[in-house]
């Protein structure tokens, strides 16, 4: 874990593994659009509203992974004081936010031609809006302060907390009446879903996690990035007036 | 074709849905690779700004 703690090991790393992740996102993208908008047959009860499946389920599951590997991250930096990975929190964080609004969206476009409603307060949908404002909580919480240290450090305790909501989600549909349905892939007898419709649904949760990983990359390289601007300013500031102030010491960017 | 447009009645769901994965997707996409840009310009900058002062 130690060996990623280094930045510039990281940085050379994600160069080296970036156009993998975005390679891989763009082949199963293409492949699983296609089956999923014209190589599947629509559903005997729900007709063609099956195709919102392939961007609901991925997304939901993105939702929920994304914050998982933040909360991960955010034990590993509190713990070990680990640099890269309280900035790949920040950087995770939109992303996270932005699939759990194209779950709830999604969603909210399936349950109405097959539930007859946008939405129902029950136990799966809320739990899932909550995740949505935790990530949007821990995106505010983060730039609230001066110290951007301090931020990061606020946002790992509340990612950390937030990550009791995660296992609320995944059995609400069976702790509670729903009308959501329970999960029909990710069970213990196997999925219950026939292979037309499995196939579509796996290479687009493949792709939203390479297309994920590509930008966490991106985004995690800016951070380190930003961090950097930070120190060199403060050098800078501080350079600038070390004649005013005898016996100074040069910071070390 | 026309057949695939009108997805059984239900194409104001089914392509809303679509649409609105491409459009927060790509706008996740655009935001990274925007502030990606700024922040190495920024970066590039103060390397420059730093190297020229330690020769001076």
């Amino acid at each position: 874990m130690h060996r990623f703690a280094n930045p510039a090991r990281f940085l050379r790393l994600s160069a080296a593994l970036r156009p993998w992740a975005l390679g891989v996102a763009l082949l199963t993208l293409v492949a699983g659009l296609w089956l999923a908008l014209f190589d599947s047959p629509p559903d005997y009860q729900q007709g063609e509203t099956v195709r919102i499946m392939y961007i609901h389920v991925p997304s939901a599951w993105m939702a929920m992974m994304v914050y998982a590997t933040m909360a991960v991250a955010s034990a590993v930096g509190l713990v070990w004081k680990h640099p890269v990975a309280e900035l790949y929190t920040k950087a995770a964080a939109p992303l996270g936010a932005g699939f759990t609004a194209l779950c709830l969206l999604s969603g909210s476009l399936w349950g109405q031609p097959m539930w007859g409603t946008w939405w129902v307060w029950d136990a799966r949908l809320t739990s899932v809006l909550i995740l949505f404002f935790i990530y949007l909580g821990y995106i505010v919480l983060v730039s609230a302060f001066d110290d951007p240290q301090r931020g990061l450090k606020a946002g790992a305790v509340l990612t950390l907390v937030g990550a009791l909501n995660l296992p609320i989600i995944k059995f609400s549909v069976d702790w509670w009446n729903t009308l959501h349905q329970p999960a029909s892939v990710v069970r213990m007898d196997g999925p219950s879903l026939d292979p037309a419709m499995l196939w579509p649904l796996l290479l687009m949760a493949v792709a939203f996690t390479a297309l994920f990983a590509w930008l966490v990359l991106l985004r995690t390289e800016t951070e380190i990035a930003e961090r950097r601007i930070r120190a060199l300013r403060l050098a800078t500031a501080i350079a600038a007036r070390r004649d005013e102030v005898p016996g100074l010491e040069q910071p070390v960017a | 074709m026309t057949e695939f447009f009108a997805m059984g009645g239900y194409a104001a769901y089914v392509g809303t849905a679509y649409g609105a994965a491409v459009v927060v997707l790509a706008g996740l996409v655009v935001a990274t690779l925007a502030r990606r840009r700024s922040s190495r310009r920024n970066l590039e900058a103060l390397e420059q700004l730093r190297g020229r002062g330690r020769r001076a």
